[in-house]
Order: C-alpha cells, then sequence, then structure tokens
C-alpha cells in the first residue's frame, strides 16, 4: 500500500520525463492514495470473505437445528452456552448464535444484492447502448419509460411489484432489477452518445463491422467508467432496499434469512432492552452500505476526467 | 403553453392506463383472480355469485373494461380483513399519512436550511465539516435502521418519547391531527425526524451548493459595501437566491416522501396508508392492495404533471425543449 501510495506520488514526476505508466496501474495508485478509501476497500474484501466463505469460518451453522438449543435463548453477549461455548454477540430468541447468523445473513445479502445489479447492469446498459446507438424514436420512447420510472420513487416500484409476485429470492430479484435498471440505461446512454461521434466509432462502422460489434466491443469499453461508479453506488443501494423490504416482511422468506429479516426478528425484543438482537445485525448491514459508498466516492473522484489533477 | 399542458395530461393518462393493466394483469395472470378478490371462506352458492358479479365469466379485455369502469365508479372491491370498502379504508387512513409526511417536510426545511446556509457560509470549520458527513450518512443510512436506532435510544434507554401510535388527536376540519395535542406531538416527533432525515441531507447540501455559489455574486458584494449587516444579507440576499432550486426539489420530493411513509410507519407503527399496504400484502388482502396501488399511482401522477406544469411556468425553456422532442 505505502509502495502504491508512493508511486502515485512520484507519478507526475515521472510523466514529464515521458516514462508511460500502464492505466491500471495509474489508476491503482490514484485510488488507494485516500486513507479513506483504502480502509474501506479494505474492510469490504473482508465482508465479501465473510460472505462468501460463512459456511466454513462461522462458529455454528445457526440454521442446523441439531446444534442449536432453545436453552440458549436470549442470552446477552458474551455469555457462555449450555454447551460451554462462548456466544461472542449473544444469541437470538430461538438460540442462534448472533455472530453465525450475521455471517450467513451477510452471504445472502450480498448475493442478492450483486446477482440483482449485475442483471440490472447487464439488462439495463444494453438497453441504453441500444437508445444511444440508434437515436430516433428509438431513444425517444426508451428514454420516455426511463423518465417515468425514475419519476417514481424505487421502493414504490418494489412494492407494487412484490404485492403482485409475492415473497421469494427470484421476486426480489425481479423488482431489485426493475428498480435498478433504469439508472443504468441513462448513464450508459449518456456516456455512449458521446462516444459514438468519436472517430473510431466511423472508422469501425467503414469497416462495415456489425451492430452488435461497435456496440459492445466498441462503444461499450468506453462507456466503463462512469457505469463502474454507478455500479458500486446501486449495489449498496439494493442491499438497503432489500433490507428494508425484508425488515418490512415482504421480501425475502424466512428462510433466507437476510440482515434486514435478523433485524426485524431482533425488533420485538429490543423494547425489552434485548438490544443485540437486533443491533448487531444493523451494525454489519451499516458497514456494508457505507464502506461500498466510499469506495464508490473514491471510485467517482478517481474516474472522473473532469476532477483529474 | 396550453398544448404543452394537453401532451402532459395526455401523458399522465397514459401512465395511469398502463399501471391500471400491470396491476389488473399482474392481479390476473400470477394468481386465481377467484382466489384474490374473492373472500376464501365465502360459500361456494356466494362464490358463483361475485364471479358473475365481477364479470370473471367474461373475456379478458372485458373483464379489464369491467375493472376500469367501476375504478371510476370509486368501488375497488371490499377488504377481506376489514369488511369495508376497500378505497374508504385508504382514504381514512390518508390524513395520518400526510400529517406525517407535511411534518417531515416541514423539518427538513427548517432544520435543512440553515444547516446548508452555514455550512456554505464557513465551509472550513468543523462544524460545516460534520454537518456535510451527517448529511452523507443521511443519504446513505437506511430509514428503517435510523427508525430502530431512534426507538431504541429516546424510548428505550432515556424513555422521553413514545414509540408507536399516533397519541391523543383532535378534529381539525372534520379530520383527525395529532400535531395540535402535547401527547400527540410526542408521537409525531420521532416518526417525523426519521422520514425527514433523507430529505433534510438533500436539502442541507442543495442550500449549502447554492449559498457557496450565491456569495461570490456581486449584488452580494455590493449589499456588503452599501453596509448592511450580515444578517441581513444573509437572511434576504442570499436566502432569496438559493430558495429557487431547493423550493423545486422539495416539491418533487413530497411524493418521496409519502412512498417512504410505508418503512416510518411500519417501524412506528403509524397508523397510515403506509402501515395498511404492509399489512396488506402479508394478509393477502388483495382489493386493498390494487386500491392503494391506484391510489398511489393516481398522486404521484398528478404530483408529477403539477411539477411539470409549475417547472414549465417558471422555466420556458423547459417546453420549448419538449416541443422541439
Amino acid at each position: 500500500m505505502t509502495a502504491l501510495a508512493d508511486h502515485g506520488a512520484d507519478h507526475g514526476a515521472e510523466q514529464g520525463v515521458g516514462q508511460a505508466d500502464s492505466p491500471l496501474r495509474r489508476f491503482l495508485a490514484d485510488f488507494f492514495e485516500s486513507r479513506v478509501a483504502t480502509v474501506a476497500f479494505a474492510a469490504l474484501l473482508g465482508i465479501v470473505f465473510i460472505a462468501l466463505f460463512a459456511p466454513w469460518i462461522s462458529p455454528t451453522n445457526p440454521y442446523d437445528l441439531a446444534t442449536v438449543d432453545i436453552l440458549d435463548n436470549r442470552l446477552p453477549p458474551g455469555s457462555e452456552g449450555f454447551t460451554g461455548m462462548t456466544f461472542w454477540l449473544g444469541t437470538d430468541g430461538a438460540g442462534r448464535d448472533i455472530l453465525s447468523a450475521i455471517f450467513y445473513g451477510l452471504r445472502t445479502s450480498l448475493s442478492v444484492g450483486v446477482m440483482s445489479g449485475l442483471i440490472a447492469m447487464v439488462m439495463g446498459s444494453s438497453i441504453g447502448l441500444v437508445a444511444a446507438y440508434f437515436g430516433g424514436r428509438t431513444d425517444t420512447l426508451i428514454m420516455r419509460i426511463v423518465d417515468v420510472q425514475l419519476s417514481f420513487p424505487a421502493i414504490l416500484v418494489a412494492l407494487v411489484l412484490l404485492a403482485l409476485l409475492g415473497k421469494g429470492v427470484d421476486k426480489i430479484i425481479v423488482a431489485l432489477v426493475a428498480v435498478q435498471w433504469a439508472y443504468y440505461a441513462r448513464t450508459v446512454r449518456a456516456s455512449a452518445l458521446v462516444e459514438r461521434r468519436k472517430e473510431y466509432v466511423e472508422a469501425a462502422t467503414c469497416l462495415a463491422l456489425d451492430h452488435r460489434r461497435i456496440l459492445f466491443r466498441h462503444v461499450l469499453p468506453n462507456c466503463l467508467p462512469p457505469l463502474i461508479v454507478v455500479v458500486t453506488v446501486q449495489t449498496a443501494h439494493a442491499i438497503s432496499l432489500e433490507a428494508t423490504l425484508s425488515f418490512l416482511g415482504i421480501g425475502l422468506p424466512v428462510t433466507e434469512p437476510s440482515l434486514g429479516l435478523l433485524i426485524a426478528n431482533g425488533f420485538e425484543y429490543m423494547l425489552s432492552q434485548k438490544y443485540w438482537i437486533s443491533i448487531f445485525p444493523g451494525v454489519a448491514l451499516l458497514i456494508t452500505i457505507v464502506t461500498i459508498n466510499l469506495v464508490g466516492d473514491q471510485l467517482r473522484d478517481v474516474l472522473n476526467p473532469r476532477l483529474q489533477r | 403553453m396550453s398544448a404543452f399542458v394537453i401532451r402532459r395530461l395526455l401523458q399522465s393518462i397514459a401512465v395511469v392506463m398502463v399501471m391500471s393493466l400491470i396491476v389488473f394483469f399482474g392481479v390476473n395472470i400470477v394468481g386465481d383472480p377467484v382466489d384474490m378478490l374473492i373472500n376464501p371462506e365465502a360459500d361456494q352458492a356466494d362464490i358463483e355469485a361475485a364471479i358473475r358479479a365481477l364479470g370473471l365469466d367474461r373475456p379478458a379485455h372485458e373483464q379489464y373494461w369491467y375493472f376500469l369502469v367501476n375504478a371510476f365508479k370509486g368501488d375497488l372491491g371490499s377488504s377481506f380483513i376489514f369488511g369495508q370498502p376497500a378505497l374508504q379504508l385508504i382514504v381514512q387512513r390518508m390524513p395520518a399519512t400526510l400529517e406525517l409526511a407535511f411534518s417531515a417536510l416541514f423539518l427538513s426545511v427548517l432544520i435543512g436550511i440553515p444547516l446548508g446556509v452555514y455550512a456554505g457560509l464557513r465551509p472550513d470549520t468543523l462544524a460545516s465539516k460534520t454537518i456535510m458527513s451527517g448529511s452523507i450518512l443521511g443519504f446513505s443510512l437506511p430509514t428503517f435502521w435510523v427508525g430502530l436506532m431512534m426507538i431504541m435510544i429516546f424510548a428505550v434507554i432515556l424513555g422521553w418519547l413514545p414509540s408507536t401510535g399516533r397519541g391523543e388527536t383532535v378534529p381539525l376540519f372534520g379530520v383527525p391531527v395529532s400535531f395540535l395535542t402535547l401527547n400527540g406531538l410526542s408521537h409525531l416527533l420521532m416518526p417525523a425526524v426519521n422520514l425527514a432525515l433523507f430529505k433534510m441531507s438533500l436539502v442541507t447540501r442543495l442550500a449549502r451548493a447554492g449559498t457557496r455559489e450565491v456569495v461570490h455574486q456581486d449584488y452580494i458584494k455590493f449589499a456588503r459595501a452599501k453596509g448592511l449587516s450580515s444578517r441581513r444579507v444573509v437572511m434576504v440576499h442570499v436566502l432569496k437566491n438559493i430558495m429557487i432550486p431547493v423550493v423545486t426539489v422539495i416539491g418533487l420530493e413530497f411524493g418521496g416522501l409519502i412512498a417512504f411513509s410505508v418503512v416510518t410507519e411500519s417501524v412506528f407503527a403509524w397508523p397510515g396508508m403506509g402501515k395498511l399496504i404492509i399489512e396488506s400484502i402479508q394478509n393477502l388482502d388483495r382489493p386493498v392492495i390494487v386500491a392503494y396501488l391506484m391510489i398511489t399511482v393516481l398522486m404521484f401522477v398528478f404530483i408529477n404533471l403539477v411539477v411539470d406544469v409549475l417547472y414549465s411556468v417558471l422555466d420556458p425553456r423547459v417546453r420549448l425543449q419538449d416541443m422541439r422532442a
């Protein structure tokens, strides 16, 4: 990390001598210049690691009925359970270890957020590219739909879909994709409109390459920087929205306990001072959302050519 | 001008029609409408009578027409749970939601603008930096989580404020409101602040950006040179000029407050339409769901229409651009 930061500091001087730097290394140096962003990135890596390896690193499997003992229910943080095991973050109403439940919850929350983000990105950017490239009526129609959809708040769109579709992992992914695609479409369209007037697109057209090749191999890669920023911000948004919907009891079913559901389960105990059942999953949710936003902020600063020093 | 209004009006009607199609076919395709619209505890004869009454034995396009005609008459079916007409149920809950939304709007302006103006006038002080970091948190923290924390701190630990319900209400023009009694106010405070946080952050950032821009203008320099007190410069000259973007955004975001009140109402058990829709979704009380969706969509389309028209009155470029497109 220090090596990278130093490298970033020298970078200006080096360029004067004409030493070319690879864009990726320049990007990394710029990104890790901020200490906050570095810490956030490290934390995010940790969260992703926990989510990926939850079944192997969590102390217990909170959904394996054989290992959960109801006698351990609602133990405060740090207390020792019936079987002699220590529950660092306490246990919930059914005697499950909160720490393990958080690990598994992160897994669910992150996978739903990332999955919906990816689908929305592919869908939204393709639609945005098509709108920008073909222009005219296609463009007007697509952008009208985007405008109309963005005039409704995300939570309302999700509510409509979930009310019609019902509960379930696939349904909440559909709802989150429906909420997000328009942002991707708008972002990609805006940058693709600029790109398609450039000479390289003209050159590619002259070579008689087909539309699809020009769009996806030539225009799309040049629209990536703003797209990456939107991906991070939207993923944080999706995770937060999923948690909200699950908290309200209309998102994920109880068989897929995400962080929002864990918080909802603890809500009833909070009024009787058993704060840990809700608070710790909530803190995990907050850290996730805030770190993704911090990384996204730094990406925006680094990737925005207008802010380049 | 009137051409612009008519175009926008037609567009709004189109959006409402598309939404009614989505809701109608959503109800019909995703499940059996007999299950959805008729109380499952009714007996066979009742069910058949209801099928005929709802026109469910007709082809789909006729049924849709039926649905529209009934909707226009204000008949969106009866709730399974409450046994009342769904529309009536929603209209009864509406004042509570509107009171919450307006209180939140009021708070976000009352707190957001002074904070933003301060941060804009003294951008380098610690207080300003705290305000700006706070506004980032206000944007990114999930509303329901902040609500839980508020309940935990102010209701459970400190015991200052009640955590659920609307408290004592008194009728104002025949509509029950909470903000006129002390007990009602104490119930209103937490939900209103919770709902306001997001908008407050938005207003703070807008006011700060506006102030930063305005203070360097010649008319501010001139007002200072004239020897006006800095209080007057800020209160009159700065404030007036940052209000334009703030007012626009407040108008646009009012619909958002109503939508997000779903979350706040559920956390604080505030008896408004948001809490009603969540309970109806959980209880599969479909007539209420359909009615809520149609009413909210109408409300949104109406708000957007009003904002668009106002915008075009304030800024002629908007309608000229639209005419060309």
